[in-house]
């Protein structure tokens, strides 16, 4: 069996940003594998531009930023073997794959790191009723077909929720000439960002209804129309709010789920809120030597932040392999989120082991305005940020310096919660 | 002109076809949609069922019994998959345990064989452990079981077309007529002549027999929806669990599938309109609400698709098979509802015997009754496997990810007799987005294989034929 010091499941902007900053912290034996024809993962079909507005201080598109990475680690000249999926990874690291070339193949790994992305929620999920006729794509699905194959996937389009992928789509369909007649939300507040709602639908006179969902499809064959509803507090639709809209499209962006089935079969343990592995301080899950990140880990935002992120489980899988981690004192220090505060990543911190800074992220569960985010130290609050306003589609982060941490031995609990003004 | 015109390529039109072609017949399928496989046939509870359920004497009973005893032979002869992993009835209620007994009785005069009435609750856990914590009794049937429907109706149908029966698809029979020693049927594809005729027409087979007959009969269309569950749910239960009808209901059932899922249905929904196989919000509601009386923490949340199939309703409630009276030559297998899928290799039977004797046919000496399915590279050694992709690198090439379906399985799945020519048709056959992102991956790539195979434009790829088009245009293309 041959074996690689760090192999790396997924090479989008997490495996790659892992992969190069494993690289530069002194490991040489690395594999990447990806399971499409390239290396960049979902930016490839991002065609839109905003990436890398903080990394690199400029906006470039999905593949321009992908490149970035791509180049860089072509020069550390970090392997990587493509059209390669991975079928299994056990508990000790045997990571099995298969690909037209090679088969079937074991590789023995010393670390993993887990960078696989995320998929779409789909319309059977959310059990919308109705026929089940062509024309029914998820937003992502359908940004390929137009972004990497050049095919339009209909000519009136009616998008059912606000996830950033169904708002990027909404203009992108608008562009490629389409007529998008509404985006639909559950919730009474977006999914994405702000600045893509304005950016993409206000520019265009694209008409977002909150609360609101689609409660009918119509047509047989191909999608011919579908009914919208208001919903009340509960989700539920409201009678007599009906409204009917004549389409052959309904693009869905209802939510991005974490692809932890192969995390989840090798025995890597869950955070249910976020659907990804629990990480301490390092993004290493509860299995030694396997490491998480990017929208596997959570679903990000911004991928400036995925990199960021990847680039620290790299360096840590680095470290292990290496053996020159630093000692634990056996502190460990849970994270706990409370008060609109969904989840933290990372779930735990060794202040032993944690960087000089450790960045905490997280979202919020509603839209909060004019409130603070709290953060204490067991019962001692030692941070009070005013937030005008925080919302789920935007991720919030706090710091947390290591050396706040060593001065406080007995410290067990740092609850991040938001509080009102 | 042909001996036999068979409407309708269900599991019953085609298990009938497959049985016709062991005989020296011209036998033809026509077929109104794309493919096999598409009315009834494809959206079902996929149940072998036991054989206690129909009445005592009746056809139901009788052709459910003889399926259920076939289809483990018929699985084997026709790779496609069946596991008989019994049933349970479940009983919740003390008032209707009298029921649950009479459904036993019922079912030893059937002739099912071996079931047990389990009043013990410690046993009747050990059996199932989710079941409802209000049992109070189970008629437990251990020749139950599931099988997959598509690949049932497609082996069959395969199996037929390797011995010669010919295939007509999107073609429509919009009239029938007597002719000179036998029938001339309108279709929108021609007109064809045949001595025989079989209407296999699932929830339309009311349509044909009222055509040729004065004695008119009435299909009810009884819509049923259902969830299929992901596959982490799979084994929520390990049987079958129907619910015993009670003062709380008819309920539904809730059953592992053959692929690992578990299924949760049907509602019962009496409607008129045959092509009315959408979903309703209060179907789904009555499922996510009836599912937990039998069996407890459910994990509804795991839903990944809901459909709904037609069940083919007749008022008498009894399977009409034979020839008609007044209409020599015209053989109805009509009004075939539930336990039609499991009955179906005794209907096929039934009827080819039925059509032999009016036809005078003789067997068939090249019939070969054995069908090899599609390939599925998980029941290969690793060293099986490689070598497999050596020869052919397609086995290499991951497409559905969810269900891990291979390029080569596509492959075989749109070159073999009877060939996929959409993305469901591919999905029916090798279960590419079958799976939890439900086709969200593995989409435009079955599409992008279609065309290439199938020489045709991307436009031109359907989901399920017809206008089902996946594409409308290319980019910028109206402005």
């Amino acid at each position: 069996m041959k074996s690689y010091d760090i192999v790396i499941i997924g090479g989008g902007p997490a495996g790659l940003a892992a992969a190069i900053a494993a690289k530069k912290e002194g490991v040489d034996s690395i594999l990447i594998l990806e399971r499409d024809k390239e290396l960049g993962g979902i930016l490839n079909q991002c065609i839109h531009n905003g990436f890398g507005l903080h990394t690199f201080k400029e906006e470039l598109t999905g593949p321009e930023y992908a490149a970035r990475f791509i180049d860089q680690a072509a020069e550390l000249g970090i392997e990587y073997k493509l059209r390669t999926m991975v079928t299994n990874i056990s508990p000790d690291k045997v990571v099995t794959a298969l690909n037209r070339e090679e088969g079937l193949f074991s590789i023995q790994a010393k670390a993993v790191v887990l960078s696989m992305g995320c998929r779409e929620r789909s319309r059977g999920a959310l059990n919308i009723p109705g026929y089940r006729p062509a024309g029914i794509f998820s937003a992502g699905t359908a940004q390929r077909l137009v972004n990497m194959e050049g095919y339009m996937p209909g000519r009136e389009v009616v998008i059912l929720g606000s996830g950033d992928i169904g708002l990027i789509m909404a203009r992108r369909m608008t562009l490629e000439g389409a007529k998008v007649k509404v985006v639909a939300e559950l919730m009474p507040y977006s999914g994405g960002l702000k600045r893509n709602i304005v950016q993409c639908l206000d520019d265009y006179g694209i008409p977002l209804k909150l609360s609101h969902t689609v409660v009918e499809i119509r047509g047989k064959e191909r999608v011919e129309g579908v009914t919208l509803a208001q919903v009340d507090g509960k989700g539920k639709p409201i009678p007599g709010t009906e409204e009917d809209y004549d389409c052959d499209t309904l693009l869905l962006s209802v939510g991005l789920i974490p692809e932890n089935e192969l995390s989840g079969d090798m025995g890597v343990e869950m955070n249910p809120v976020t659907s990804g592995p629990k990480v301490d301080e390092r993004m290493q899950t509860n299995i030694e030597g396997v490491f998480a990140c990017g929208n596997v880990l959570h679903v990000h935002d911004l991928v400036d932040f995925v990199s960021e992120e990847a680039a620290a489980a790299g360096r840590n899988a680095a470290r292990y392999v290496k053996g020159g981690e630093n000692q634990s004192t056996g502190q460990v220090i849970a994270l706990n989120p409370v008060n609109g505060v969904r989840y933290t990543v990372p779930c735990t911190i060794d202040p032993a082991k944690m960087d000089d800074e450790q960045v905490v992220r997280f979202r919020v569960g509603s839209v909060f305005k004019n409130c603070f985010i709290g953060v204490y130290f067991d019962d001692e609050r030692v941070q009070h940020r005013k937030r005008q306003v925080m919302a789920p589609g935007e991720m919030e982060e706090v710091k947390l310096e290591k050396a706040k941490l060593l001065e406080r031995p007995g410290l067990k609990t740092i609850t991040i919660q938001v509080e009102e003004a | 002109m042909y001996d036999v015109i068979i409407i309708g390529a269900g599991v019953s039109g085609s298990s009938s076809a497959r049985e016709l072609s062991r005989y020296k017949a011209r036998v033809c399928v026509l077929e109104k949609a794309e493919d096999v496989c598409c009315g009834t046939s494809k959206a079902n509870s996929a149940i072998v069922h036991a054989g206690y359920d129909a009445a005592n004497g009746s056809l139901m009973a009788k052709l459910n019994v003889q399926g259920n005893e076939m289809m483990e032979e018929l699985s084997r002869e026709l790779d496609f998959s069946f596991n008989r992993c019994g049933s349970l009835v479940v009983c919740i209620d003390k008032d209707s345990l009298p029921d649950l007994k009479a459904l036993y009785e019922r079912g030893v005069k059937n002739g099912v064989k071996d079931m047990q009435l389990i009043l013990d609750r410690d046993e009747i856990f050990k059996l199932e452990p989710n079941l409802s914590d209000e049992v109070v009794g189970v008629l437990y049937a251990p020749t139950a079981g599931i099988v997959c429907p598509f690949g049932m109706n497609i082996a069959m149908a395969e199996n037929a077309n390797a011995n010669g029966v010919e295939f007509k698809f999107d073609t429509e029979v919009t009239g029938l007529r007597p002719i000179e020693g036998g029938w001339e049927i309108e279709t929108n594809n021609g007109t064809y002549q045949t001595r025989c005729v079989v209407n296999a027409a699932g929830v339309y087979s009311d349509k044909f027999h009222n055509m040729v007959s004065e004695k008119k009969i009435h299909i009810t269309p009884r819509r049923g929806d259902y969830c299929l569950l992901d596959k982490k749910a799979g084994k929520h239960v390990k049987h079958t669990i129907f619910a015993l009808p009670s003062k709380y209901g008819k309920g539904v059932l809730v059953s592992p599938t053959v692929h690992g899922n578990l299924l949760v249905g049907p509602t019962a929904i009496d409607i008129e309109d045959k092509e009315a196989t959408a979903t309703t919000r209060a179907g789904l509601d009555e499922l996510i609400e009836k599912a937990g009386l039998n069996v407890k923490n459910l994990p509804m949340r795991q839903v990944i698709t809901s459909f709904a199939g037609l069940r083919a309703h007749e008022d008498g409630h009894e399977f009409i098979i034979g020839e008609v009276p007044g209409a020599p030559g015209f053989v109805d297998c009509a009004a075939i509802e539930s336990p039609g899928l499991t009955s179906a290799p005794a209907i096929g039977k039934m009827v080819a015997g039925i059509v032999r004797d009016l036809l005078d046919l003789e067997e068939n000496p090249d019939f070969n009754g054995t069908r090899k399915g599609i390939l599925d590279p998980d029941t290969l050694s690793t060293e099986e496997y490689n070598e497999l992709i050596k020869k052919n690198p397609a086995y290499g090439n991951i497409i559905c990810r969810c269900e891990m379906v291979t390029e080569g399985e596509i492959l075989d799945a749109i070159h073999r007799p009877l060939g996929a020519k959409s993305l469901d048709s591919v999905k029916r056959r090798t279960r590419a987005g079958m799976g939890r992102c439900q086709s969200g991956f593995c989409s435009p790539r079955v599409m992008e294989i279609l065309a290439r195979e199938l020489n045709m434009g991307m436009l031109d790829i359907t989901k399920s034929g017809g206008s089902s088009k996946l594409a409308v245009g290319t980019n910028k293309d109206r402005i």
